[in-house]
């Protein structure tokens, strides 16, 4: 038989570990979400409050002031696009159909720009990951065909490459390609990452083949098997895929910093790191700038939590 | 008989060719991204690693000379040096750091554990660029509060010009560095720990094992395999730390927080030295491979 005493004793310790580590775990998470709490105060403190030598934990008065430097600190047009002139090169003579046209946008404050910049980038890389990745897990999982091995071993191996490795070779690409200085070289990498292929094939596996076949021998095309029976299936999938895109290609900093340089081109992570080498002391400037950055993305990851958590997991399994 | 066979031979190579086909069509967006993207450029940087490459002019084979530069390049040395001492910190911390923080709040009621899950990821969600730059303030030499606080309880007499200091700035990027690294790691440990078998740990407790037995002996084997995934990609995610480098100290102060990462991006984009910084990358990926190929040893032994 067990000594009662011994019992008391034991649930005693289990206990005063467990409330020990409550307390650790919220004072960590204190510290974790500091940063975050002096980014958003920053933003709404006067230049004193900023300068204090004894920090101010509390705005006494919120102001816009550094709101409307960062809006007035540099301006750029809403959106700017061009269509080519159509050219026509034929028996040793171009013939030139009409001329470029250039469509600008009124002028705006820039980090507007930038954030315009930011979303079209992250929901482009995003919608465009899905749509490849779904179509690509879907076969690499269900379909047997020649050379399937050695695109899942390439796939593998890349995603487990350190990215920046690539980014020299990338960027003389794009310059031939004459995308340079465009978002496109910044999204297209993100399109050709692995990652998503890699998730949504081990999706795609926990589908039962049978219903595959099914719609098979009830005489749908593979388009049509692909598009009313798998990719609904794979919603969640597809669904922690998008989340996860749009979140790793918002914060993609080394990309964006070596293939955008014009100030229209500018995406806010990096436009916030310009204002910060040309004013590295105006804090209150800078917080606001990083709010602006943050902010949105940080409420895109709280609504959408539950499908981001279970792409990092189902990316792990067998990883 | 023999007929037939053939017949039917050829009919499952023509259904083999038509599956083949569907799936290259299925697969050919993708591919086109993937290839061109990344394959080729991948090649391409261990094409240009042998040549000496630079903007605007034709790239001049040199066979093995960037390798043998680098070689001797003392400041290469000093940043394989900090890229080591960032690793081989930041990744044991991390690895341990999120395995006490993911098996306290495992045991907290399910709000509590996914509140405390977005809260340690907050760091990695909010941006490396934001993270920096209020990094930046709170280090500060004259309006920091590490050096407020640090008077305050009488932990340091005069202001620290953190990261200024060749003593103090690489201490402080791997700080900064684990607060954003935990967050993936509590994840995976968090949803390790719940797919453990629970009708074994309750065997164990039942024999009168004692938690720590119970976490040790039951909970951590069958977690092997999360861990090994972490220490994976924790150590990937330590040594392409640049965005912290760049922003706050650009490998100084005397290249005391220079890394590999940075000065290949240093060479690449200040010097345009892109043969250079090739070689430098190649070196990196090997690097990168033969720590995730020990990591993977270590782990299936055990």
């Amino acid at each position: 038989m067990k000594n009662p005493e011994r019992l008391d004793n034991k649930l005693n310790g289990e206990k005063i570990y467990s409330i020990f580590s409550y307390v650790v775990v919220i004072i960590f998470a204190f510290l974790f979400t500091f940063p975050l709490y002096w980014i958003i105060t920053g933003t709404f403190k006067t230049k004193v409050e900023i300068l204090a030598t004894e920090p101010v934990w509390w705005p006494s008065e919120w102001v816009l002031t550094n709101i409307e430097n960062l809006m007035s600190k540099r301006s750029a047009p809403l959106f700017d696009f061009t269509i080519p002139a159509l050219k026509i090169s034929a028996f040793g003579y171009v013939f030139k159909l009409g001329s470029a046209i250039t469509i600008t946008g009124p002028t705006v404050p820039a980090a507007i720009r930038w954030l315009v910049n930011t979303v079209f980038m992250s929901v482009t890389s995003m919608l465009l990951t899905c749509l490849t990745a779904a179509m690509a897990g879907y076969v690499l999982a269900k379909k047997r065909f020649w050379g399937k091995t050695l695109i899942f071993t390439l796939v593998v191996c890349a995603m487990a490459l350190p990215k920046q490795v690539i980014l020299i070779p990338l960027v003389r690409e794009m310059s031939a390609l004459n995308l340079y200085d465009t978002i496109w070289a910044v999204i297209f990498p993100i399109v050709g990452w692995p990652f998503g292929v890699f998730l949504l094939k081990q999706f795609a596996e926990g589908i039962p083949t049978e219903m595959v076949e099914a719609c098979r021998i009830d005489g749908a095309s593979e388009w049509r098997t692909f598009t009313d029976v798998m990719f609904p299936m794979i919603k969640p999938g597809v669904g922690a895929c998008a989340i996860f895109t749009f979140i790793n290609s918002w914060n993609d900093y080394f990309m964006q910093l070596i293939m955008l340089t014009s100030t229209k081109n500018l995406t806010i992570s990096l436009g916030i790191a310009t204002m910060q080498a040309e004013n590295a002391t105006d804090f209150g400037l800078l917080m606001a700038g990083s709010a602006l950055a943050s902010v949105p993305i940080i409420i895109v990851f709280l609504i959408f939590q539950k499908y981001f958590t279970k792409g990092i997991t189902m990316g792990a399994v067998k990883g | 008989m023999a007929n037939k066979n053939i017949v039917l031979n050829m009919k499952s190579r023509k259904l083999m060719m038509r599956e083949t086909v569907t799936s290259y069509l299925f697969l050919t967006p993708f591919l086109l991204f993937f290839v061109g993207f990344v394959i080729y450029p991948m090649f391409m940087c261990i094409r240009t690693s042998f040549f000496e490459s630079t903007l605007g002019e034709k790239d001049v084979f040199i066979g093995l000379e960037n390798y043998r530069t680098l070689y001797n390049d003392p400041v290469f040395w000093k940043a394989l040096k900090n890229t080591m001492i960032i690793v081989f910190v930041s990744v044991p911390v991390t690895c341990a750091f999120s395995l006490w923080v993911a098996s306290a709040i495992a045991k907290m009621p399910v709000i509590a554990t996914s509140a405390f899950r977005c809260i340690f990821y907050l760091p990695v969600v909010t941006g490396s660029v934001a993270v920096t730059v209020v990094w930046k303030w709170m280090y500060n030499n004259y309006y920091g509060i590490f050096n407020f606080l640090g008077k305050e309880m009488g932990l340091i007499e005069k202001n620290i010009n953190w990261l200024g200091d060749e003593k103090y700035a690489l201490w402080c990027i791997i700080l900064i560095l684990l607060t954003t690294s935990v967050g993936q790691p509590i994840v995976l440990y968090v949803s390790a720990l719940d797919n453990v078998d629970k009708s074994l740990v309750e065997a164990a407790e039942v024999d009168g094992a004692t938690p720590m037995q119970a976490f040790w002996k039951i909970k951590w084997p069958q977690m092997m395999p999360t861990t090994l995934y972490i220490l994976v990609i924790t150590t990937i995610n330590s040594f392409q730390c640049f965005a912290l480098i760049q922003l706050l100290t650009a490998g100084g102060p005397n290249n005391s927080t220079m890394t590999i990462m940075y000065y290949i991006y240093y060479n690449a984009f200040k010097l345009y030295k892109y043969g250079y910084g090739n070689a430098m990358g190649v070196i990196l990926a090997i690097i990168i491979a033969i720590l995730s190929a020990v990591q993977f040893k270590l782990g299936e032994e055990k």
